[in-house]
C-alpha cells in the first residue's frame, strides 16, 4: 500500500498529515471491485455523486465513467444506487 | 541575576492561581465552575470584566466543553488555561487524552477534591491520580505560594518545543484553595518577561511545506486525524519521548524561576527535607508535606533520623531522584490520599515501591492511605507513622504493608 513507513523519530507529532490523503492508496482494502457495463450505463452520474471516496470520475474523452481503483475501497454503494444496474461488483 | 521585587498579598490558593493566570498573558480561558475550583474562574472572570487582562473568556456548558474549547484555542496557537476538580475533571477525561495527543500545551489547575459517591467536596487526590496515564505533566503544590509559582512555570514547561504536553497543577481543596496565606507575587512585567510569548515550532504539512504547528487557513495542516494500527503506536511513543525530556526542562524552568524569585522547591521534581542521613522517611504529595515537615523537625530535635521526600511532579515520575534520595533510608512510609480499590495500596505506593525494585539499597516500605474525603491528617497521626517505621527498623518486619490511617474501625 504505502512505501516504507516512517518511525516515531521521523513522523511529525500530533498525527499531523505528512502527505496528501490522495497518496494514501486505499484500493487494497477492496474485496470486490466495481465494473461498469457501458452498454447499460445511461451516463446519469448518480454513482459519481454517491461515491463516498470520490473514486468515480467522468472521462470526457471516452464519454464514460471510470473508476479510480487506487482509492476505491469496494464498498458497492455505486452498484446499489445505479438505477439501471449497470455496475457489477466483481471479486478481485 | 538579582531577585526581582515582589509584593506580599493575602491570597487563598484559588486566588493565587487566578493571580498567576492574570499575569501570564493568557489568550483564552474556558472553564466551568465546580467547588472548590470556583474562585479561580470567578476571580479571573472579574479580571476579564474589569479589563485587567486581554483574554477571551468562554463560558461553556460543561467541563467536557471547557477543555474542548481550550484544546481548539491552543491548536490555533493561543495560550490557554482552564481549571477544574473532582467530577469536573472526570468529565474531561476523554478530552485530556485528545489534548495531549494533539500536543496542545494547555495549562490547567486542579483543586484536588474527592470523587462521588457519597458526595464530598473536600480534599483527596482521587480525581487527578486517576488521570496519571493521560500524558499530562502533573505538578502537586504544597502551599498556595507554590501553586502561584507553579502556574507561571507550567506555561513555560508546556509550551517548550521539546515538550508540547499539557500541564496540570494540583492544589489541595480547602486546605489550600480556600485558606488565606501570605503569597509573594512578582511584578506583572517580570512574569511577562519570564514566560514570553508562545513559540510555535515548525512542522512539515501534507503538501511538503514547512509551516507553523497550528491550525491556520493560510498554512493548512491536519492534527489528530484517524490514526490506525499503522501509525497510532508511533504517535504514542512520541508522547513518551516528550515525557522523557520533561524532567530536564522542568528543572531548568524551576531553576531559572528560583533565580528570579528567590523561591525553590527541591530540584523542581522532588524536594528532600532533612533526608541526608534519614533512616525513617515518608513520601507524599501536596499540603500534607507541610505538616510532615513540622513532625520531622520535632523528631530530629529528639534525635530520630527522620526525613521527608515530597514528590512535586508525579508525571514525569522522578525515578532516579526517588532512588537516590532514599539511599540511607531503612523504613519508608508512602502516604496516599487516594486508593486503588482492589489493588495493592494507593497509586503513589504502587509506583514508589516499583521504582525501588531497581535500588540496591531499597528500604522496607509500608503504605498509609489517609485523608479521604478531606479527613484531617494531624501531626499526631504522622507521629504514629514514624513510630511504626522505627518499629519496622527494629524488628525488620512489615506486619501490614497497606494501612488505612485516620479511619474509624
Amino acid at each position: 500500500m504505502t512505501s516504507q513507513k516512517k518511525g516515531w523519530k521521523d513522523l511529525p507529532i500530533a498525527g499531523v498529515c505528512w502527505k496528501p490523503s490522495t497518496e494514501y492508496l486505499t484500493g487494497d482494502w477492496r474485496t470486490f471491485k466495481p465494473v461498469v457495463d457501458t452498454e447499460k450505463c445511461t451516463l446519469c452520474l448518480l454513482c459519481h455523486l454517491y461515491c463516498p471516496d470520490s473514486a468515480i470520475h467522468w472521462n470526457r474523452q471516452a464519454e464514460a465513467i471510470e473508476f479510480d481503483y487506487d482509492h476505491c475501497k469496494g464498498c458497492g454503494i455505486c452498484a446499489e444506487e445505479c438505477p439501471v444496474a449497470a455496475i457489477e461488483m466483481v471479486r478481485e | 541575576m538579582a531577585i526581582t521585587k515582589q509584593e506580599m498579598l493575602a491570597l487563598s490558593g484559588d486566588e493565587a492561581v487566578a493571580y498567576a493566570v492574570k499575569q501570564s498573558d493568557v489568550d483564552v480561558v474556558a472553564a466551568y465552575p465546580i467547588t472548590p475550583q470556583t474562585i479561580i474562574v470567578e476571580r479571573f472572570s472579574e479580571y476579564v470584566h474589569d479589563g485587567e487582562v486581554d483574554t477571551a473568556f468562554v463560558c461553556v456548558e460543561s467541563e467536557h466543553s471547557a477543555l474542548t474549547a481550550c484544546l481548539a484555542a491552543s491548536a490555533v496557537g493561543a495560550r490557554t488555561f482552564t481549571a477544574s476538580a473532582s467530577a469536573g475533571l472526570a468529565l474531561m477525561h476523554e478530552i485530556l487524552y485528545v489534548t495531549s495527543g494533539c500536543r496542545a500545551p494547555v495549562v490547567m489547575a486542579i483543586t484536588n477534591r474527592a470523587l462521588s459517591a457519597p458526595i464530598n467536596i473536600h480534599c483527596d487526590h482521587a480525581d487527578s491520580m486517576v488521570e496519571r496515564d493521560a500524558s499530562w505533566i502533573q505538578i502537586y503544590a504544597e502551599n498556595s505560594q507554590e501553586a502561584y509559582d507553579s502556574i507561571i512555570q507550567a506555561f513555560r514547561i508546556a509550551e517548550h518545543p521539546d515538550i508540547l504536553l499539557p500541564v496540570m497543577v494540583m492544589l489541595d481543596a480547602f486546605v489550600l484553595s480556600h485558606t488565606l496565606e501570605n503569597v509573594n507575587v512578582l511584578a506583572d512585567e517580570a512574569v511577562r518577561k519570564f514566560i514570553g510569548t508562545r513559540k510555535i515550532p515548525l512542522v512539515k504539512n501534507h503538501d511538503g511545506n514547512v509551516v507553523p504547528f497550528k491550525l491556520d487557513p493560510e498554512n493548512p495542516l491536519t492534527m489528530g486525524p484517524l490514526d490506525l494500527h499503522d501509525y497510532y503506536f508511533e504517535h504514542k511513543r512520541q508522547q513518551e519521548d516528550a515525557m522523557g525530556r520533561a524532567p530536564k526542562i522542568i528543572k531548568q524552568v524551576h531553576d531559572e524561576y528560583a533565580e528570579m524569585s528567590g523561591r525553590s522547591y527541591g530540584n523542581g521534581l522532588t524536594e528532600s527535607y532533612r533526608m541526608e542521613d534519614a533512616e525513617v522517611a515518608t513520601i507524599c504529595v501536596g499540603s500534607t508535606a507541610g505538616t510532615t515537615k513540622t513532625v520531622v523537625d520535632q523528631l530530629r530535635d529528639s534525635g530520630t533520623k527522620a526525613g521527608l521526600l515530597r514528590l512535586r511532579t508525579y508525571r514525569p515520575l522522578p525515578k532516579t531522584g526517588i532512588i537516590r534520595a532514599l539511599e540511607s533510608v531503612k523504613a519508608l512510609a508512602v502516604l496516599d490520599r487516594s486508593h486503588s480499590f482492589g489493588g495493592y495500596g494507593g497509586p503513589i505506593f504502587h509506583e514508589v515501591r516499583h521504582v525501588l525494585y531497581d535500588s540496591p539499597t531499597r528500604p522496607q516500605v509500608v503504605n498509609y492511605v489517609y485523608g479521604l474525603g478531606g479527613r484531617d491528617m494531624p501531626q499526631r497521626l504522622i507521629h504514629r507513622i514514624y513510630e511504626d517505621l522505627e518499629k519496622i527498623v527494629r524488628t525488620k518486619q512489615v506486619e501490614d504493608p497497606v494501612q488505612f490511617i485516620g479511619v474509624r474501625e
